[in-house]
């Protein structure tokens, strides 16, 4: 079995983010960089497939600058198997993204592409289901179960929505995103480490990949969000009671 | 620009978040000149459709197939995008909901259409903005493409009104259905007297300050109950396994603006705030004076929670008796 598990470098999810004047971006001096969240979640899972299954390969791809060189060693460390950097200095947007994972799926065939839900540096949610819908496979977003079929040519994947769970059935190859509970990720070990530097980490120039890269949406520029200024201290529960309703007037 | 708007229901039953859409699919509509009409999905949707028509819609189109009995994507995608394109329209909106973030994309993909994904305001000439980076910038975008595909920020947008009647069309979809490669197995809802937490005028949450799952129980839902409010959770509460993830409020969970929000035990990281600081009215109940929630609350008391609560519960139960 081959899995294609997406990894996208973004700034820390603790980290302050402040817009630059000329809003063209956000300030990235001294910001430091992680694995998205959810895709550290589905590198985590695809992972978690191998070693139950006794063999799989785990295949790692990320859309970025020569620094998602950094992301990649990471998810290498935890036990991915080999990695793919679609390099661009500049910002791809996430349907450039899902045509680039969908066309790699021509030359890597995998079983399954794994992703984490959204990214959390432009919260799009998007780019796993244009690829599901690109290669007209099934799709299950928001997994926090994944149950795969004996004869691997389906899962059942429990999924988080509004107001509850749903269990929805794919046939495979598919694209599951990840949601916060599917699992906990691990933390890559020394040994883990020292291989991964040896691990097959392959730069393919954009432009090289064979996607339209014709911009679908621009960002025009980015403001600041309003500011909502504090209030008071209250000295009592009574105190707050009494205010929410003679001065706020909600309850 | 023609606008299509995507009205999802559960149980034949529209929720508050398609009406959004709705008014969403207004605006835009009225700021590039154009109408607006809608579509329900579905098995037996003309009842649904004829409810929609008195919101001010040009044409609600009833759209039926067996294969949309239940709310699947790629079968849903191949009807809304075929359903746009036979009837010549050049938008689709729908709520950024579970079921509008799953679908639209697949949509865009359809129509060869740019997405605008949760956005919170339509400019004139119909430019979009939306939150980026947890809400810690809001950017200014534009669609590309002839095409264009939109899903809308929940508490961005009013309900719509009744307004004038439109027309009811019943619509057989276009659905390949050799294929389809998905099947809706099973729903479990999470059952709940209280009001849905992205809907509820009062909204109650509490954080790791909470130390465990019981004391959510024992410690915050008498007050929760006692103002008739839904309830929420930060990520941390979710992660710790102390209530489920449907809680969550914040950048990857739920996003909520009700008139009254208030936080007990929640420090206020970056991604919960992204979620609850467009509230009318923000309290924090914090015994941690430094914690970031204070910089955002209306009213702040430094307490130690399991105190202040239960006093809070009391107190609030008075008010109702006088």
């Amino acid at each position: 079995m081959k899995i294609l598990v997406a990894a996208k470098r973004v700034p820390d999810p603790n980290a302050t983010i402040k817009v630059r004047p000329d809003g063209s971006g956000i300030v990235t001096d001294n910001v430091k960089y992680v694995v998205n969240p959810f895709c550290e979640i589905a590198i985590e899972e695809a992972l978690r497939i191998k070693e139950k299954q006794g063999g799989a390969e785990v295949v790692l791809v990320s859309v970025g600058g020569k620094a998602a060189q950094e992301q990649l060693r990471t998810g290498l460390a935890m036990g991915a198997d080999r990695a793919i950097l679609v390099l661009s200095e500049t910002e791809v947007e996430p349907a450039i993204v899902a045509r680039v994972i969908a066309k790699l799926t021509e030359s890597e065939k995998p079983d399954l592409v794994l992703m984490g839900k959204q990214a959390i540096d432009d919260d799009s949610n998007v780019v796993g289901q244009m690829v599901a819908e690109m290669l007209g496979w099934a799709q299950a977003t928001y997994a926090s179960e994944v149950k795969l079929a004996a004869d691997k040519q389906s899962a059942v994947v429990t999924r988080e929505v509004d107001g509850g769970l749903e269990d929805l059935e794919i046939k495979l190859p598919g694209v599951i995103t990840t949601d916060l509970r599917l699992n906990e990720p691990r933390y890559a070990s020394l040994p883990g480490i020292m291989k991964a530097r040896k691990k097959e980490l392959k730069e393919i120039p954009l432009a090289e990949v064979g996607v339209d890269t014709a911009p679908t949406i621009k960002i025009q520029k980015l403001e600041p969000p309003p500011k909502r200024q504090a209030g008071k201290k209250v000295g009592s529960v009574q105190e707050l009671v009494d205010l929410l309703h003679s001065e706020a007037k909600v309850i | 620009m023609n606008v299509l708007v995507f009205a999802e229901h559960q149980h034949k039953k529209f929720s508050k978040v398609a009406l959004v859409a709705v008014k969403a699919g207004q605006v835009l509509a009225e700021k590039t000149g154009g109408t607006c009409s809608a579509a329900v999905l579905g098995t037996d949707v003309e009842g649904l459709a004829t409810e929609l028509a008195s919101y001010g819609l040009k044409t609600v189109y009833a759209v039926e197939h067996p294969a949309l009995e239940h709310y699947v994507a790629d079968a849903h995608a191949q009807a809304l995008a075929n359903l746009a394109k036979e009837k010549g329209l050049d938008a689709v909106v729908a709520t950024a909901s579970a079921i509008g973030k799953d679908l639209l994309p697949r949509v865009a993909v359809r129509l060869n259409a740019g997405i605008a994904c949760d956005i919170t305001d339509i400019t004139d000439g119909g430019g979009f903005e939306r939150p980026m980076y947890a809400g810690n910038a809001i950017a200014a975008i534009s669609i590309e493409t002839p095409h264009k595909v939109v899903s809308v920020r929940a508490t961005a947008f009013d309900a719509a009104a009744k307004g004038a009647a439109g027309s009811v069309e019943k619509v057989a979809a276009t659905i390949d259905t050799g294929a389809l490669r998905m099947k809706f197995v099973s729903f479990n809802e999470t059952k709940s007297d209280r009001p849905v937490l992205t809907e509820a005028r009062i909204v109650v949450s509490g954080g790791r300050g909470l130390k465990n799952g019981e004391n959510f129980t024992i410690v915050l839902e008498p007050l929760v109950d006692a103002m008739g409010a839904a309830m929420g959770a930060s990520r941390a509460a979710v992660d710790a396994g102390f209530v489920p993830n449907d809680l969550q409020v914040g950048q990857t969970g739920k996003v909520v603006a009700p008139e009254l929000y208030v936080a007990v035990g929640i420090s206020g990281a970056i991604q919960h705030l992204a979620g609850m600081k467009d509230s009318k009215v923000i309290v924090a109940i914090n015994k941690d004076e430094e914690a970031p929630i204070f910089q955002v609350a209306d009213y702040g008391l430094v307490a130690d929670l399991f105190k202040a609560v239960p006093e809070m519960k009391d107190a609030v139960d008075k008010l109702k008796h006088h």
